[in-house]
């Protein structure tokens, strides 16, 4: 037998014996969640099948973020009915400021090793702890809640190996947009996208998030990475070294695919409308100087305090372009408080910014910066389809923070080795 | 029998069930009222009992939204048909008793007459005399959209199980 896979071994240790790729199984969900888009749902579906109840409350979250604070009263009282259900349940809530799901539970709820369930697809950024995160629907969830466990089909696992050393203005948000340009929507469907390799072992956490995740992106099923001393550094820093445990693939485990991915020649890359496939570099005619009405600094992939951190090293003591505007959303509070103490607000605010409270913000089309007809929208988060951001008449490119910073001085997409 | 309505690849879950109107999620009547509206503006209005939602590649793709999946069903379709599905929505599909079938959907046209034969794994294409047989799904899946979804499957049987009979 050749050795297992990282998803392989996680799920053999959450299914109590041993599975392999394509086997299906039941495993035991150590983390289930829900969000103010899904929750409702998935809490209406525990009430048809007779189980109000959560099988581990203490690590059942319930997370208000999409539409947070709401801005209709329609929202506002699928609010109460989820802080209720909470209540009744004894499920743990994270409420109105508290930050984007993803964000927030790879903060202070997903361990290394371990099988995390969220009713939101980019539940996926998981991955980067050395668990196995997915995304489910709100039946699926509703189950997961409530019996603290889940059905499964153990993924193929498709193995990137990444070497060099990313050069000045690239990002892991580059790698992520050029693996996705390569492999298109639908490339790893069903499939666990695995990472490692020297670059990822040197990769700081939160840039391993971003590839984590937008898996989901191509189609996968999860994007586990391995769990090693900077998941360690990482959960001290967060208070909890006592979840860390190593994590890896076997030597000789068995890989459907490989992919092996050089950072050192990657340029800063832009996905354009109507999808994140449809990927150039920056300095492609087709986005170099067009023109931009909207920067969106947000979302689970994007609005770390690192990633506000390095939007402010290339903004520093510029302004953003008349025409323009720049709006931030910081991904958790833990975010925007670092952000606000370290005075990055007051590079933002005297730039020109809007600062908005924890959440998705106008990621997902709700309020808080949903562009107007014709309008481009340059975005640090993560999809860009038609109607993706509120308005099926706008257009969004997505971008890394680096190259959203130059693009909100000039108003128009700019690389950001040149500023 | 049922009418064919024809999409294109990759369709989104925000063409289906798109976030403008997130405040709809809890009235699933009124969101239905928009279903593919930013792909198709005449399905919603336009869409009868039985008919078929016909796409390209990768249906689906994009958020975990069920309602995406529920409003398709509410609106009075019978099945969704495409040559291949996102995971998280092809998953959805069959939990809340929508059955999302793989099949060769180059060799329907639009308007064609469907007849969807779950137990013989048959699309009839009346219009065009023609058969197109499609894969049985995984038996859990199969257990799961005979009774009726995943609801009606834990209420049946008290537990989630993967080998019941």
């Amino acid at each position: 037998m050749p050795g297992k896979t990282l998803v392989e071994k996680v799920l053999s240790h959450a299914s109590g014996r041993e599975v392999r790729a394509g086997d299906i199984t039941i495993a035991r969900v150590d983390l289930a969640y829900v969000q103010d888009g899904t929750g409702p749902l998935t809490f209406r579906q525990m009430e048809k099948m007779g189980l109000v109840k959560a099988a581990n409350p203490a690590r059942s979250v319930v997370f208000i973020d999409h539409s947070s604070p709401p801005p209709r009263k329609e929202l506002a009282s699928d609010h109460v009915y989820l802080r209720d259900f909470a209540t009744k349940t004894g499920m743990v809530l994270s409420d109105v400021g508290e930050g984007v799901c993803h964000q927030v539970a790879f903060e202070k709820y997903v361990r290394p090793g371990e099988v995390a369930i969220g009713a939101d697809s980019h539940t996926v950024m998981g991955g980067a702890m050395g668990a196995f995160a997915t995304g489910m629907g709100s039946t699926d969830v509703a189950v997961a809640l409530a019996l603290g466990k889940t059905w499964l089909r153990v993924p193929e696992s498709w193995r990137f190996e990444v070497t060099g050393s990313f050069a000045h203005g690239v990002y892991a948000k580059d790698l992520i947009l050029r693996v996705i340009g390569d492999i298109k929507t639908d490339g790893a469907t069903y499939m666990a996208m695995e990472w490692g390799g020297p670059a990822i072992s040197r990769m700081p956490m939160t840039e391993r998030m971003v590839l984590s995740n937008m898996a989901i992106e191509a189609g996968g099923k999860c994007g586990p990475q391995p769990s090693d001393e900077e998941t360690r550094r990482y959960l001290r820093e967060h208070g909890r070294e006592a979840d860390w445990r190593e994590v890896r693939p076997d030597e000789d485990a068995r890989y459907e695919r490989t992919s092996a991915y050089d950072v050192g020649p990657l340029e800063p890359m832009v996905a354009r409308p109507p999808q994140e496939d449809n990927v150039v570099p920056v300095t492609d005619p087709s986005v170099k100087g067009l023109r931009i009405h909207q920067v969106y600094l947000g979302s689970c992939t994007n609005a770390r305090y690192e990633d506000i951190r390095v939007f402010c090293d290339y903004m520093r003591g510029e302004a953003v372009a008349k025409g323009t505007r720049l709006i931030v959303t910081p991904a958790s509070k833990e975010s925007y408080v670092r952000a606000m103490k370290e005075g990055l607000f007051g590079v933002l605010l005297d730039a020109g910014a809007t600062i908005n409270s924890p959440g998705c913000g106008a990621c997902p089309g709700v309020h808080l910066g949903i562009p107007g007809d014709g309008e481009n929208v340059l975005s640090t988060t993560n999809r860009n389809y038609v109607g993706r951001m509120g308005n099926p008449l706008a257009f969004t490119y997505l971008a890394s923070p680096a190259t959203a910073a130059a693009t909100a001085m000039y108003g128009v997409i700019t690389d950001p080795r040149e500023v | 029998m049922g009418r064919a309505w024809k999409f294109g690849d990759n369709i989104s879950t925000d063409l289906i069930a798109a976030g403008r109107y997130y405040h709809l999620r809890s009235n699933l009547p009124e969101l239905a009222k928009h279903v593919l509206e930013d792909a198709r503006a005449d399905f919603a209005p336009g869409v009868k009992a039985g008919d078929v939602v016909v796409g390209g590649r990768n249906f689906g793709k994009g958020s975990s939204r069920e309602h995406a999946p529920v409003i398709i069903k509410l609106a009075g379709t019978r099945a969704v048909l495409a040559k291949s599905f996102a995971r998280i929505f092809y998953r959805n599909a069959i939990n809340i008793g929508l059955p999302a079938i793989v099949v060769d959907t180059d060799r329907i046209d639009e308007g064609d007459d469907l007849d969807v034969d779950l137990e013989k794994g048959v699309v009839h294409d009346r219009t065009k005399g023609i058969d197109l047989t499609f894969p049985s799904l995984p038996p859990v899946m199969a257990r799961i959209l005979e009774e009726g979804g995943l609801v009606e499957y834990i209420k049946n049987h008290g537990d989630l199980v993967v080998d019941a009979p």
